[in-house]
C-alpha cells in the first residue's frame, strides 16, 4: 500500500469517527454510529499495518499482541455488569494513558524517529514527547485511582493533604524545570533522567488529584479523564506527525471536555472547584450552616407505598446511585410495567449527575428494558411535578434537595434539582437518614407530603411489587 | 385555656357552603380546640346538626349565642355589618374578606379590635399551597362551569357514531388557564369534548396539554406573567391580536368558558357583542369573571340570559353550587391554617407575624390594619417577570452602549485577544510541518465540539465508552514503531526495547479497542422504545 493510499484511508477513518459520534445524537441511530466507529478503526489499523511504515518483520508481533488484547477486551466487555460500567470506563481510560506513555518512551529512544530533525523542529518534537508522556501518565494514574474509588476499593471520601494546592504547584514548577533540562539534553541518556522524574511526578499528581475529589463529583472526574485520554492521543499524533491520531484525539478530548462542562453545570459548580477537590466531606457538620429543617419524618411501609402507587395516575420515578448499588433496576421495571398495564402514566426523571458517570442511570434503566421514551431529562419533566400524584425517589438525595433552591446558605445552593416536593406525595427510599454525598441535610424528608421508606432499595421494591400484585 | 372555634350559618343569600365539615371538626379537636356550630349551618351542604354533634362539636341554637361564645369564628363569605357587630371585642375571624374591594369592612373590623385572617390573601408560595382556598374554590368553579354549560347545551359533549347518525363532538374554548381554567379543561375533555385554551402566559401551554387541551397561542410576542403567577394587563397591540384570535374561535366553537381575571382590576372585556353574534345558535358562554364585571360584554352577573341565540351564564356562585365539595375543601384549607397558627397543638393560636404565610394572610391584627402585607421576600416562579420588565428599558435605549451584555463582551474580547496572541506566538516560531498538524488539530476540536453537543444526555455513557474505544487509535502510534522498514546501515536502534514497549502499547490499546466497541454495542442494543 502506498503512502497516498494510507493517507486516504486515514481520511476515510476520520470521517467515519465523526459520523460515529454524530450517530449518538439519538438512540435510533446510535447502533449505526457504533458500527461506523468499528469500520473506521478497522480501516485505520489495516491501512497502518499494510502501509509503508510497517515492515514484514513486525507482522507476527502485531498479530500476537492484537490477538491477546482483543481476547482480554472482548472478555471484559462481555462479563462486565452494567452497574460496574463507570469502573470499566475508568479502567479503560487508564489503558489509553499507559499506552500513550509507552509510545512516548518508545519514540524517544528510537533515534530513527528524529534523525532528520534539527533546530526548532527538533525542539517541538521533544516538547511533544514530553507533553504526550505527561498527559498519558496523569491519565493513567488518575484513572486507576478513579477505578479504585468507583469500585469501592478506595474510600470515596476526599483525601485532603495539608497545603495540597502548594504541592500541586510545586510539582508543576518541577515539571517545567525538568522540561527545560530535557530539551537542552544532548544525548539520549542525558534526557532520560528528566523524562523519568517528570513521569514519576505526573503519576503522583494524577493520584493526588483524584484522591482529593469526593464521590459525588465522580461524574466530572470520569468525563475529565475521558477528555485527557483524548488529549494524550492527540499529543501522540503530534509526536508522530500523524493527522489521524490528532483528529481522533481532538474529537475525544473535546467530547470529554463538553461532558465535564455539562456535569459541572448540572451541579452549579465551577470546574476548577471540582478539580481542586474537597467537596463532600462526610465528617463535616453541615447542619450548622443553615436552620434545622422543621417538621417530622413520616415513615411508611412497602404496603402503604404500593397503595399510593395503585391510586396514582401520574408517577415519576427519580433514580439515584442507591438504585445502582442495590441493583434494583429490574424490580423498578417490573413495578413500572405493572403500573403501566393499569394505565398509570409512569415516567423516569433523570438528573444529569445522578449516578457516578454521565448517563449512568439511562444505561441501567435500558438494561432493565425500560423504554427510553419514558426516561426523561430533568428539564423535560421538572414542570410536571405539580400534576404528579406520586414521585418515587430511589436512592437519590442531593439531586432532590429543595434546599438548593430556597436555602442560600446550603452548600448546594443554586444547583438545579428535581422538584419532587411539588408532587402530591413524594416517597423517598433510603437506607437511613444519613445525608447524601454533599453532606447536606435534606429538608425534603421533613416536608408534609413526603414519606420515607427505609430499607435496602432492592428488598423494599420487591415488597412493593409483591403487594402491588396481590 | 383552649380556644373555641365557632362556625355560624352563612347569611348571604344563595350561599350554600359552610366553613367546616364533621371530618375537619374531629381534626380541629385533635389540635386542642373546642368547636361550636350554629344549628342548621351545614344544611345546604348536606350536613346535619347530628353529624356535627357526632364529630364532637357543640350545636348552638342561634347566631348571637355562637358569635359571643367563640374566640375564633370560621366563615366562608366576609361578614355583613350585623355580623361584625356580633363579633366579640378582640376576637379572631377567618373568612374571605377581599380587603382591596371592601375597605369599609376592614375599618369596621379594626374598630372591633379584631384579628382578621383573609383566606383570599394567602401568599402564593409553595408552602402555603395547602391553605390556598382561592385555588381550591377555583378548581370547583371550573368544574361546575363545564357542568352548567353541559346542562344548557343541547347536545352531547363527546362525539358518537350511532345507528341514528353521527354526532360531532362539542368544541370548547377556555380563556385563561389558571386553576379554574385548567379544571374546566380537564372536566370538558373528560366529557369527551375537543378543548382549546388560551392564556396570556405562554408557559402554561404545557399545563393545558397535560389536562387534555390544545393551546391556542395569540400570534404576538409579549410576556404575560405578572407578580405571583397571575396575569397582567397586556399592551394594545397584543389585545388587538388577541381579539382576532378570539373572534376566529367564536365562529368555530360551541362553548366558551372565560376565566380571565387580573388581580385588583375589573375583568378584561374579551368577548364582544359581535363575537357573540357570530356564534352558532345554541352555543353557550360561561363567564366565570361575572362578579368582576364579566369577560363578555353581554354578561349579566348572577343570571343566565339568552342573547342572539347564545346562552350566557353569569353565575357568580359556582363553588357554592357544589356546596358539599367546596365546604369540604374549604374546611380543610381552614384546618391547614389552624395547624400553622397552632404549632403547639394546645388549642391556642399564635398569630406569628414573623411567619411569611401568616403575615400575608392577616389583614387586621388586634385592631390595626396590616393590609397590604410587604412584598414576599422570595418568590420562585415569577422571578422571570421582573427580569423581563427590566430588559425592556434597556432594549429601548439603543445607542447608549450595550447595557447588560457589556460584561460578557469584555470576556469574549479578552478570549479573542488571548487566542490571537497564542496563534501569533505559534505562527512566529513553529515550522511549516507543525502548522499543518496544528491546523488539523484546531479544526478537529471544533468539529468535536459541534458534534458532541448534539449527543442526547441519555447516551452519555455510551458516548464515553465509544470515545474511549476510538481513542485506542493510539495503537497506530505503536504499530508504526514496531518494525519500520529502515534502509540498511541507518542509525542503530535499540530494537528490543522499542519492540517490547510497542507490543505492550498495542496490547493495551487493543484491549481498549475491542472492549470499548463491544461494550458500547452491548449498551446500545439495550436502548429500546
Amino acid at each position: 500500500m502506498s503512502e497516498s493510499l494510507a493517507t486516504v484511508s486515514y481520511l476515510g477513518a476520520t470521517i467515519l469517527f465523526i459520523l460515529c459520534l454524530g450517530g449518538l445524537s439519538h438512540p435510533e441511530t446510535s447502533r449505526r454510529g457504533n458500527l461506523y466507529g468499528i469500520i473506521g478503526m478497522t480501516i485505520a489499523v489495516l491501512a497502518t499495518v499494510f502501509g509503508p511504515r510497517v515492515g514484514a518483520a513486525g507482522y507476527a508481533w502485531i498479530i500476537a499482541a492484537m490477538a491477546a488484547g482483543a481476547g482480554i477486551g472482548v472478555y471484559a466487555a462481555r462479563t462486565v455488569q452494567m452497574t460496574q460500567m463507570p469502573e470499566l470506563v475508568a479502567l479503560m481510560h487508564s489503558l489509553v494513558g499507559l499506552a500513550a506513555m509507552l509510545v512516548g518512551f518508545a519514540n524517544y529512544i528510537d533515534p530513527a524517529a528524529s534523525a532528520q530533525m534539527s533546530g526548532a523542529e527538533k525542539t517541538i518534537h521533544e516538547i511533544e514527547i514530553y507533553v504526550g508522556i505527561l498527559i498519558g501518565a496523569v491519565t493513567f494514574s488518575g484513572s486507576v485511582i478513579a477505578f479504585g474509588k468507583l469500585s469501592g476499593k478506595i474510600s470515596g471520601n476526599p483525601m485532603l493533604l495539608p497545603a495540597r494546592h502548594w504541592i500541586n504547584l510545586a510539582g508543576l514548577l518541577v515539571v517545567i524545570w525538568f522540561g527545560r533540562e530535557f530539551i537542552n539534553a544532548h544525548s539520549l541518556s542525558e534526557g532520560m533522567l528528566p523524562l523519568v522524574v517528570m513521569t514519576a511526578i505526573a503519576l503522583l499528581f494524577g493520584i493526588h488529584m483524584v484522591m482529593a475529589i469526593g464521590g459525588a463529583d465522580m461524574p466530572v472526574v470520569v468525563s475529565m479523564l475521558n477528555s485527557y485520554s483524548g488529549w494524550a492521543a492527540a499529543a501522540t499524533g503530534f509526536m508522530l506527525s500523524n493527522d489521524l491520531l490528532i483528529v481522533t484525539g481532538a474529537l475525544v478530548g473535546s467530547s470529554g471536555a463538553i461532558l465535564s462542562y455539562i456535569m459541572c453545570a448540572a451541579m452549579n459548580r465551577h470546574f476548577i472547584s471540582v478539580i481542586a477537590g474537597g467537596f463532600g466531606t462526610t465528617g463535616g457538620t453541615p447542619a450548622a450552616a443553615g436552620a434545622q429543617p422543621a417538621g417530622e419524618v413520616v415513615a411508611v411501609t412497602a404496603g402503604d407505598t404500593a397503595e399510593l402507587l395503585r391510586e396514582a395516575k401520574n408517577v415519576i420515578i427519580v433514580p439515584g446511585y442507591g438504585m445502582a448499588v442495590a441493583q434494583a433496576q429490574h424490580t423498578v421495571y417490573e413495578i413500572t410495567k405493572l403500573l403501566r398495564e393499569k394505565g398509570v402514566n409512569v415516567r423516569f426523571g433523570i438528573h444529569p449527575v445522578a449516578g457516578r458517570m454521565p448517563g449512568h442511570m439511562n444505561v441501567l434503566l435500558a438494561e432493565a428494558k425500560v423504554p427510553y421514551d419514558i426516561v426523561q431529562e430533568m428539564d423535560e419533566l421538572n414542570d410536571d411535578f405539580p400534576q404528579t400524584d406520586v414521585a418515587m425517589i430511589i436512592g437519590a438525595n442531593d439531586i432532590v434537595n429543595p434546599g438548593a433552591q430556597d436555602d442560600p446558605n446550603s452548600p448546594i445552593a443554586g444547583m438545579p434539582v428535581l422538584e419532587v416536593w411539588k408532587a402530591k406525595t413524594s416517597i423517598v427510599m433510603k437506607r437511613s437518614m444519613a445525608s447524601g454525598y454533599a453532606g447536606v441535610d435534606n429538608p425534603l424528608f421533613y416536608k408534609e407530603n413526603n414519606r420515607m421508606l427505609f430499607g435496602d432499595a432492592k428488598k423494599m421494591l420487591d415488597e412493593v411489587l409483591a403487594s402491588l400484585k396481590s | 385555656m383552649p380556644m373555641k372555634i365557632g362556625v355560624p350559618r352563612e347569611t348571604a343569600p344563595g350561599e350554600r357552603r359552610v366553613a367546616t365539615v364533621p371530618e375537619v371538626v374531629e381534626k380541629l379537636i385533635k389540635l386542642g380546640f373546642s368547636v361550636a356550630v350554629e344549628s342548621g349551618a351545614g344544611e345546604m351542604a348536606n350536613v346535619s346538626d347530628e353529624d356535627y354533634r357526632a364529630a364532637g362539636a357543640e350545636i348552638v341554637a342561634d347566631a348571637a349565642g355562637l358569635w359571643s361564645s367563640s374566640d375564633i369564628v370560621f366563615k366562608v363569605r366576609g361578614p355583613s355589618s350585623e355580623e361584625v357587630g356580633l363579633l366579640r371585642e378582640g376576637g379572631t375571624l377567618v373568612s374571605f374578606i377581599w380587603p382591596a374591594q371592601n375597605p369599609e369592612l376592614l375599618q369596621q373590623l379594626a374598630a372591633r379590635k379584631a384579628t382578621v385572617l383573609a383566606m383570599d390573601s394567602v401568599p402564593r408560595i409553595s408552602r402555603a399551597q395547602k391553605l390556598d382556598a382561592l385555588s381550591s374554590m377555583a378548581n370547583i368553579a371550573g368544574y361546575r362551569a363545564v357542568i352548567e354549560a353541559a346542562h344548557h347545551f343541547g347536545r352531547f359533549f363527546t362525539g358518537q357514531i350511532t345507528a341514528a347518525g353521527k354526532v360531532p363532538p362539542a368544541k370548547v374554548f377556555v380563556i385563561g388557564a389558571g386553576v379554574a381554567g385548567l379544571a374546566a379543561i380537564g372536566a370538558a375533555s373528560g366529557l369527551g369534548a375537543i378543548v382549546r385554551a388560551n392564556d396570556t402566559r405562554p408557559e402554561v401551554a404545557d399545563q393545558v396539554k397535560s389536562m387534555g387541551g390544545e393551546f391556542v397561542a395569540v400570534d404576538y410576542q409579549e410576556e404575560g406573567s405578572g407578580v405571583g403567577g397571575y396575569a397582567k394587563v397586556m399592551s394594545e397591540g397584543f389585545q388587538k391580536a388577541q381579539r382576532e384570535t378570539f373572534a376566529k374561535q367564536a365562529k368555530e366553537v360551541d362553548i366558551i368558558i372565560t376565566t380571565a381575571l387580573i388581580p385588583g382590576k375589573p375583568a378584561p372585556r374579551l368577548i364582544t357583542a359581535e363575537m357573540v353574534q357570530s356564534m352558532k345558535p345554541g352555543s353557550i358562554i360561561v363567564d366565570m369573571a361575572a362578579e368582576q364585571g364579566g369577560n363578555c360584554e353581554l354578561t349579566e352577573p348572577g343570571k343566565v340570559v339568552v342573547r342572539h341565540g347564545v346562552t350566557i351564564i353569569g353565575y357568580s356562585d359556582l363553588p357554592s353550587r357544589l356546596s358539599k365539595q367546596s365546604s369540604t375543601l374549604y374546611a380543610t384549607n381552614l384546618f391547614r391554617l389552624s395547624e400553622e397558627l397552632c404549632k403547639g397543638k394546645d388549642g391556642v393560636i399564635d398569630v406569628n407575624m414573623e411567619d411569611e404565610v401568616i403575615r400575608g394572610t392577616t389583614v387586621v391584627k388586634e385592631g390595626n390594619i396590616t393590609w397590604p402585607p410587604p412584598a414576599p421576600t422570595l418568590s420562585m416562579a415569577p422571578a422571570a417577570a421582573p427580569a423581563a420588565a427590566a430588559v425592556k428599558p434597556a432594549a429601548k435605549s439603543h445607542g447608549h452602549g450595550k447595557g447588560g451584555s457589556s460584561a460578557s463582551s469584555t470576556a469574549v474580547g479578552l478570549l479573542f485577544a488571548a487566542g490571537a496572541l497564542i496563534f501569533w506566538g505559534i505562527g512566529a516560531g513553529a515550522p511549516a510541518a507543525f502548522l499543518g498538524h496544528f491546523t488539523v488539530f484546531v479544526l478537529a476540536c471544533f468539529v468535536g465540539y459541534m458534534v458532541v453537543w448534539n449527543v442526547t444526555p441519555a447516551l452519555h455513557t455510551p458516548l464515553m465508552s465509544v470515545t474511549n474505544a476510538i481513542s485506542s487509535i493510539i495503537a497506530i502510534g505503536a504499530l508504526v514503531q514496531i518494525a519500520p522498514p529502515l534502509a540498511d546501515g541507518a542509525v542503530a536502534r535499540p530494537e528490543d526495547w522499542i519492540r517490547w514497549l510497542a507490543v505492550g502499547a498495542i496490547i493495551l490499546a487493543t484491549i481498549n479497542m475491542f472492549g470499548g466497541f463491544a461494550v458500547t454495542q452491548r449498551m446500545l442494543a439495550m436502548f429500546r422504545k
